[in-house]
């Protein structure tokens, strides 16, 4: 194994620092954030409160914590719905290319392309609600085309490769060759995908949030922080700045360690110039 | 002209060239010979300065007097396709799909300054005629032209500017036979008129003998032989260039016990396809395998023998049962073949392909890749086991099972997808161009194998190949497929020393052969 690309280790790094954090605020915050203290409220920075506390009294780093998990959980799930329905149409197409099957899936991915994906989850919190549920169905459907062109596209020229005629003479149908031959070998794809699919979804779960459809209190949530800070900006900048880095650095991280990841597992890119 | 002199090469702590000493004569043709990864086109990048970043030289390569090795980046631009170029083997891929041949051709002229855009479209123009190309417009795409038609257009952009050396790295590997012939006579010609020299980088011995004025035979970085071609091809002196030329003429033995019992049976096998679009309507349907006949009995070696787009490949996967026939009949040991037969069915022809490198899941480990035929089979045995011994018929080790592809050579790899084939004890083994992709000495050892495989197991073989010299070495009967027929079939050796066909009379023409008198 040669070695690993920079930018994976600093993206890694940052990643793993989010997702601890969010795990560890599942059993334990410093402060709890589900009961108001007017009494504490803007207080500054101190050994009780390290980020000090908000308009209602609540502490920074426990909500910056759980803001965190609520983004990491919805993007997880919004990621594992566009792969777990893209990947398998996508697969699906690449194996029946040429027929209506292939025509009707890629022409449905195409229609939903089509919609502003933003303005779309507006609309389906709209009208369903304001949920983290629904901010998770309304991000997690805009990535099924994505995971299934480029599951599609990553496996169009492996089929043309002889070990899936190969597979073929051994008796082998569509539906298994795309398990055991094609998928293992477009992974490297989509992992990378899936990071870059997590970090926009990320974005878009604080989006939501902050025009009001996203996550609901008490559940604490990095979108809702920034709107909530809005009409003090100016007298508590930290307020607004903080939950905004935390966006800022966990997409950063999320979009270091899918470049570094796509370099190592690319041995195209790993090589440098090519052999003769 | 071209002086190499002692020229050493490493890429970090392997070392890929050793000590190479050559020198190329004003307007002469010298070949370079070698088996894959002998050195032989690193030491062309060298000329080029197109080495890998990490690769180190020592020694030089003086070009009229000028070292290459130690021009600055600048000086070698001016000097790649002015006075050295280069073409390769692939000229699918060696041309840029989105651009025009006219304007591949006029880049050279303009990117170093030669002329301006209508110039050099002028002379892309003269040079395209040249290389025998007058009927083809400046403004086709590549993928408009057949393979031979691409290299054509990678020469005319070589010689663009008059180079003093053209270095072709493979030029014809790609190419059917009749096409090689014509590439090769281009290329000769280009070099009398043109007062160029010609670097000739091969596998093929039987190519430079024909060609060359001087070859130097490489193995392993190292010049083991160098001189006259006639003189080095006669003496032999090194055992390196004896064993080559004793493998590329390679006859394994075998024994005819082909018995009068037709395990396959083709009958008047048609395969059509839809014809190219013609605004609404479709065009002639293009008839791909045109009406074939033929048997093939238990233990028999057939060849099958045509130049790319001949329907071979149509054929073989209609008899593999992975595509439909138009019309007529596929008859393996006595039930029919089509895409939905049953499993256990198919378990009686496999197939081996012919890039060892494409034939295997990267991510499977052997045992893995051998027994996935097993999948054909109801009740299959115990893997393990037979996988083991899978692997001993190839006369691999049973402990490869634990490996993955990529820790083979490529000769390796042939055995292993001929043990993946073997695994479910099959009637009829396709060979798909199986041994094109090797080296001659691996090739002569993977035909040995094949016959006594044959001898062992009873195996009836169905070759196909491009490649005469192999297909005379282990079948018994030929067919000559043109267009999608046969145009000629019969016992091997009559069908090689008395062609009837002109078709046939033109492969064996064009084959370039190794007959040298002592």
């Amino acid at each position: 194994m040669s070695r690993l690309p920079v930018s994976l280790w600093i993206g890694a790094t940052i990643t793993l620092i989010f997702a601890a954090l969010a795990l560890i605020s599942l059993v334990w915050t410093p402060h709890d954030i589900t009961s108001l203290s007017i009494a504490d409220r803007l207080q500054p920075r101190s050994a009780e409160f390290w980020l000090g506390t908000d308009q209602f009294g609540r502490d920074m780093v426990s909500m910056l914590m759980e803001g965190s998990r609520t983004s990491i959980a919805v993007a997880l799930v919004a990621v594992g719905i566009g792969m777990g329905l893209g990947v398998p149409l996508g697969l699906a197409a690449a194996a029946t290319r040429g027929s209506l099957l292939n025509e009707i899936i890629m022409r449905g991915n195409d229609l939903i392309f089509a919609f502003p994906s933003l303005v779309i989850a507006i609309l389906i919190t709209a009208v369903y609600g304001p949920s983290a549920t629904n901010a998770i169905l309304a991000i997690g459907i805009f990535n099924i085309p994505v995971f299934a062109r480029v599951a599609r596209g990553g496996a169009l020229p492996i089929w043309t490769l002889d070990y899936i005629l190969a597979a073929r003479t051994a008796g082998k149908g569509r539906a298994r060759i795309s398990a055991e031959h094609v998928l293992p070998n477009i992974a490297n794809l989509l992992i990378v995908q899936s990071t870059i699919q997590f970090s926009l979804g990320i974005l878009a779960e604080a989006a939501l949030s902050y025009v009001g459809l996203g996550a609901q209190p008490p559940t604490s949530s990095l979108g809702r922080m920034l709107s909530e800070a809005q009409t003090m900006i100016y007298s508590h900048p930290s307020l607004a700045v903080l939950p905004g880095l935390a966006i800022v650095v966990m997409v950063l991280g999320l979009n270091l360690m899918g470049d570094g990841l796509r370099d190592a597992l690319d041995p195209r890119l790993r090589r440098g110039r090519a052999d003769a | 002209m071209l002086e190499i002199d002692a020229l050493s090469l490493s890429i970090g702590r392997t070392e890929i060239l050793h000590d190479v000493s050559l020198s190329i004569g004003e307007g002469e043709i010298f070949g370079l010979v070698g088996e894959s990864g002998s050195g032989k086109s690193m030491t062309a990048l060298a000329l080029m300065g197109l080495l890998p970043l990490r690769a180190r030289t020592e020694g030089a390569a003086r070009l009229d007097g000028i070292d290459l090795l130690r021009l600055p980046e600048r000086d070698l631009c001016a000097l790649r396709g002015n006075d050295i170029s280069m073409i390769f083997q692939e000229p699918m891929t060696a041309l840029n799909p989105v651009q025009t041949i006219g304007d591949q051709v006029a880049e050279t002229l303009t990117i170093h300054g030669k002329a301006d855009r209508a110039e050099a479209l002028a002379v892309a123009r003269d040079r395209l005629d040249r290389v025998g190309l007058s009927h083809i417009g400046l403004d086709r795409f590549p993928h408009e032209l057949s393979g031979g038609q691409r290299q054509r257009v990678c020469i005319a952009a070589a010689i663009a500017l008059h180079p003093r050396l053209l270095i072709a790295d493979e030029p014809t590997t790609a190419l059917d036979v009749t096409t090689q012939a014509q590439i090769l006579d281009l290329l000769k010609g280009l070099v009398a008129e043109e007062n160029m020299s010609l670097l000739l980088i091969t596998h093929d011995l039987a190519v430079v003998a024909d060609m060359a004025d001087r070859i130097a035979v490489m193995q392993r970085g190292v010049v083991v032989e160098t001189g006259p071609t006639r003189q080095v091809l006669a003496e032999q002196a090194h055992p390196y260039t004896r064993a080559l030329f004793a493998a590329s003429a390679h006859q394994p033995e075998r024994a005819g016990n082909a018995a009068k019992d037709a395990i396959l049976r083709v009958d008047n096998v048609h395969r059509h396809y839809p014809g190219p679009r013609q605004g609404l309507s479709r065009g002639d349907p293009v008839r791909a395998v045109d009406g074939v006949t033929f048997d093939l009995q238990r233990g028999e070696s057939l060849g099958l023998v045509g130049e790319s787009g001949c329907g071979k490949s149509t054929l073989t996967r209609a008899i593999l049962g992975l595509d439909p026939v138009t019309s007529g009949t596929i008859t393996l040991n006595g039930h029919s073949v089509y895409p939905g037969m049953a499993r256990a069915l198919r378990a009686d022809v496999q197939v081996v392909f012919q890039d060892p490198y494409g034939s295997f899941n990267p991510r499977w480990r052997v045992d893995r890749i051998i027994a996935e035929p097993f999948h054909l089979l109801d009740n299959p045995p115990e893997p393990r086991p037979a996988v083991a011994a899978a692997l001993e018929a190839v006369r691999l080790s049973p402990a490869d099972m634990e490996k993955y592809p990529h820790e083979f050579s490529g000769g390796q790899r042939q055995r292993i997808a001929i043990a993946r084939a073997l695994i479910t004890r099959p009637k009829l083994l396709v060979l798909d161009e199986a041994v094109s992709a090797l080296d001659v000495s691996v090739r002569a050892q993977i035909l040995d194998l094949l016959a006594d495989l044959q001898g062992e197991l009873g195996l009836s073989y169905l070759f196909i190949s491009h490649d005469l010299t192999v297909v005379r070495a282990i079948t018994d009967r030929v067919l000559v497929m043109q267009k999608g027929q046969i145009v000629e079939q019969g016992a091997t050796e009559q069908v090689f020393t008395a062609p009837a066909h002109p078709y046939t009379q033109n492969l064996l023409a064009a084959a370039p052969t190794l007959e040298v008198t002592p």
